[in-house]
């Protein structure tokens, strides 16, 4: 029963996430090249989505870190890593170009996918292609790697 | 630089922003885990038992938002995809790639790390962001022109 309800707030999480990502507009690609596009008609838009997001965050996080287990149990898995490594710097500058090819990155993609979207179902495809060239040939050798 | 009145949209973002906040504290306090999609969609290519099924929850949520968005509230997202279909396959290999070999992508690092407090998600976040930026510069100003 407990595994059900966990599985359930899973998928209503997920829920939540993509309306957040609807709501703000960062479901848009055209939304995010705007504001990536600073040399051009700026819209500043995503600073505000960040904001709001932190903010809420923060509190989260202030309150898991008094916390010792997660609240349908199980030990908390939050990355302890601290140093800046060069995979964490080369990727997520690839990651950052990709994004600004597009203005696609994973979380939108899989709403628009969701909303029907021909050329989004082939970016998700691509990105799990991507991931897979990434893990059997660059990372597959380390453990799971953590945030 | 000029600001785009027309397009920018302070409150919604503000609001939309503090929902993807809620839903990361959710998840984290709920399950505690990170609230990072390319991680979590990651999982799925070499799955196991223990974990397919709560990932996989997670990633149906987020494919069904928009119609569960129409349903309860009449929301239809706009959707604009200008690329080319070539282009969307190059940015989803180096979004999947990179979000793979830097160990997490918008919301993982951007949202959850910065949350955290996470140096490591700073410097990401500041690199991913950098990267799209002139990236962005390079197709609308320079080859585009």
């Amino acid at each position: 029963m407990k595994k059900h309800f966990g599985l359930f707030s899973q998928y209503a999480i997920g829920v939540l996430f993509g309306w957040g990502l609807i709501i703000s507009g960062m479901s848009n690609p055209q939304k995010i090249l705007g504001f990536l596009d600073l040399a051009g008609n700026w819209d500043p838009s995503l600073m505000f989505v960040m904001l709001g997001a932190i903010l809420v965050g923060l509190a989260g996080f202030y309150v898991v870190s008094k916390r010792t287990e997660a609240f349908f149990g199980g030990a908390l898995h939050i990355p302890t890593r601290r140093d800046i490594t060069k995979p964490l710097l080369i990727g997520s500058l690839i990651f950052g170009a990709g994004w600004g090819i597009a203005g696609f990155c994973p979380g939108p993609a899989l709403v628009a996918l969701g909303a029907g979207h021909l050329k989004a179902i082939v970016f998700v495809a691509a990105m799990l292609v991507g991931m897979e060239i990434c893990e059997r040939f660059f990372t597959g050798h380390r453990n799971k790697p953590s945030i | 630089m000029q600001i785009d009145w027309f397009s920018f949209t302070p409150v919604p973002s503000l609001l939309g922003g503090m929902i993807l906040g809620v839903a990361a504290a959710l998840y984290v306090l709920l399950h505690g885990r990170i609230l990072g999609i390319s991680g979590i969609v990651a999982g799925l290519l070499h799955p196991k038992l223990t974990d397919t099924a709560w990932r996989l929850s997670l990633v149906l949520g987020l494919i069904c938002a928009p119609f569960l968005a129409a349903l309860f509230f009449g929301i239809f997202p706009i959707i604009e995809i200008d690329s080319s279909w070539l282009a969307i396959v190059i940015a989803g290999l180096l979004v999947g790639f990179g979000a793979q070999y830097g160990s997490g992508c918008t919301s993982g690092h951007g949202i959850c790390g910065l949350s955290r407090l996470s140096p490591r998600s700073l410097v990401a976040t500041l690199a991913f962001m950098g990267a799209g930026f002139v990236m962005v510069f390079l197709i609308r100003h320079l080859i585009s022109s």
